[in-house]
């Protein structure tokens, strides 16, 4: 523009436009605000340089730092994976049965085991390890499989009637409901609520026992105090996985549980499989 | 009229401007001199050059953005293990999107530490490649699933989508026990996965043609369910709502259980130029 023309009051150049004899001043942009758009620009340019962006042919521009999002996590997790170890070595060479009595060690299993176990296992097993019903409380001494520590981390390790580990524990009650009769049923659940309450139908239960001695007690044993090595739980005490009501154990008896654990073997890393047990083990009811 | 001394005669006071002050002629254009600026009035005064004009500007940013991601050969890693969906884990994936879960859990384990280890190796974009539109979700008021596939039992699905605070008790959650009720049969099904070939899932002819017997077969355990595991390697066949009827349950726990489930880890090795 040529005829630059200066405002008379405020001494400050106009555009050269006029709209019906009314001008516009033509005030420049504040400097800071200026040089912050001159530096965002270089910033970009130089940013798009050093980190990955532009689409080429056959692939983005790497950019010249080299940064990668999948090396940084490996490296943050190789990090911390350093730190511990001396503490995982341990952990994968002690003979799992004498771990509680190495207390540093012991201190670091559990407090990882508890790690993985709240992100892992609570979902079923309760945040406090407490169950839920259908899913055994693992604070208590009652064990379908055994409350050693071997027993624990294997049944962690390879799981419960599951599809996925052929070496899963595995059993399973016949469904009685096709097998014996309405009565029978009603008398056998009379028995087996004999074993742990007094109150119950003493003529009833003592049919019950007939039915109990010739169908049940080959798995659950002659009181009832089950077997471990083919986890069938323990039905003299009080502590009931699916409820102890007549209803419950009806249900239980006619169609029979299929309560599955999945393998933890091939997810969790061998260290955490260690870990949780430990934690587990602690809980209160190992043996 | 009388006059007053005082007042000046309007004509005579240089403050009063006249009609004779005022130019020949007002202008109300630009200065001959800006062009170019009356070029750009062109586009101002046409609402539609204009629009188109913005229109051509704005799609820079979408050519430069996103047409690449259509021809780059690394956009999707290739993945070995990756399939299309089964007809039934379709129909789940159908309700779990109806259902909204994406508003609350995310398919999405992003290459951080916290992250790997809670929920596992980080997602891969060929892990979602088949689904559309992907569930990768923006927003976490429960945990991710991108994983949950296998983590737990068919009954303890069963047990948390009918009613979550059974299990979990500090869960807020809400209630689905309703799909447990709602019967699916597979007249559809086949319609389902055309219309996923349509957009791109690569379902063979096979496939389609024998979408309904795989949608029944997955989720009964006593039926001949070898063929349909040729076609859909991997998929859990299971009775997984545990009874008879088939239902929106059994789809969307067959939905779940394969999620994040196709890449077998172990044999990855991820490209490290990402």
């Amino acid at each position: 523009m040529t005829d630059h023309k200066q405002d008379d009051v405020t001494g400050i150049e106009t555009t050269g436009h006029s709209w019906d004899g009314i001008e516009e001043l033509n005030t420049p942009l504040p400097r800071w605000w200026l040089w912050t758009l001159y530096l965002t620009i270089i910033w970009g340019i130089g940013y798009s340089v050093a980190y990955p962006a532009w689409p080429m042919i056959s692939g983005a521009t790497s950019g010249l730092l080299g940064w990668s999002t999948r090396a940084n996590v490996a490296q943050d997790i190789d990090a911390h994976a350093q730190k511990n170890a001396q503490l995982v070595t341990d952990l994968l060479g002690t003979d799992m049965e004498a771990l509680p009595q190495d207390a540093d060690l012991n201190r670091y299993a559990i407090a990882r085991g508890g790690a993985v176990f709240r992100a892992n296992c609570s979902q079923c097993h309760g945040s406090g390890a407490a169950g839920a019903k259908g899913y055994p409380n693992l604070l208590d001494d009652d064990w379908l499989w055994g409350g050693a520590m071997a027993d624990i981390e294997y049944t962690v390790r390879h799981g419960i009637r599951n599809e996925q580990d052929a070496d899963a524990r595995y059993s399973q009650m016949p469904a009685f409901g096709a097998i014996l009769g309405k009565d029978d049923i009603a008398a056998v659940v009379e028995h087996v609520i004999s074993l742990s309450s007094s109150d119950f139908d003493a003529a009833l239960a003592e049919t019950g026992a007939e039915v109990f001695a010739d169908n049940c007690s080959a798995c659950h044993g002659d009181a009832g105090q089950g077997d471990r090595s083919q986890g069938a739980p323990n039905i003299g005490d009080a502590i009931w996985l699916y409820g102890s009501d007549r209803q419950a154990l009806t249900q239980t008896v006619t169609k029979a549980r299929f309560g599955v654990m999945p393998p933890w073997g091939g997810r969790l890393e061998e260290a955490d499989i260690r870990a949780v047990s430990a934690y587990v083990h602690s809980l209160g009811g190992g043996e | 009229m009388a006059r007053n001394s005082k007042i000046t005669d309007p004509a005579q006071d240089p403050n009063v401007s006249t009609l004779s002050d005022a130019p020949q002629e007002i202008p109300n254009e630009l200065p001959h001199h800006t062009a170019l600026v009356n070029r750009h009035a062109i586009l101002e005064k046409s609402p539609t050059l204009l629009l188109i004009a913005s229109l051509l500007v704005v799609s820079i940013g979408g050519i430069v953005e996103i047409a690449p991601l259509f021809w780059l050969e690394n956009t999707i890693e290739k993945v070995e293990g990756v399939r299309p969906y089964s007809p039934l884990e379709l129909t789940g994936r159908d309700i779990y999107v109806r259902e909204g879960c994406y508003l609350c859990h995310s398919q999405m384990i992003r290459p951080m530490r916290d992250e790997v280890e809670r929920y596992g190796h980080y997602s891969l974009a060929a892990e979602s490649m088949y689904d559309h539109p992907f569930q990768w979700g923006s927003k976490r008021t429960g945990p991710d699933v991108a994983r949950v596939g296998g983590r737990y039992s068919d009954a303890w699905h069963v047990d948390h989508l009918s009613d979550p605070q059974s299990v979990v008790p500090e869960s807020i959650m809400p209630k689905y026990a309703f799909l447990a009720d709602t019967r699916i049969d597979a007249d559809h099904v086949q319609d389902l996965l055309k219309t996923h070939r349509f957009v791109g899932v690569p379902y063979t002819d096979e496939q389609i043609e024998q979408a309904a017997s795989d949608f029944k077969v997955q989720a009964d355990p006593d039926a001949d369910y070898d063929a349909m595991l040729a076609r859909y390697p991997g998929a859990a066949v299971s009775n997984f709502d545990g009874a008879p009827e088939l239902t929106e349950m059994d789809a969307l726990i067959a939905y779940l259980q394969v999620l994040g489930t196709m890449v077998d880890f172990s044999t990855f090795t991820p490209d490290a130029s990402r």
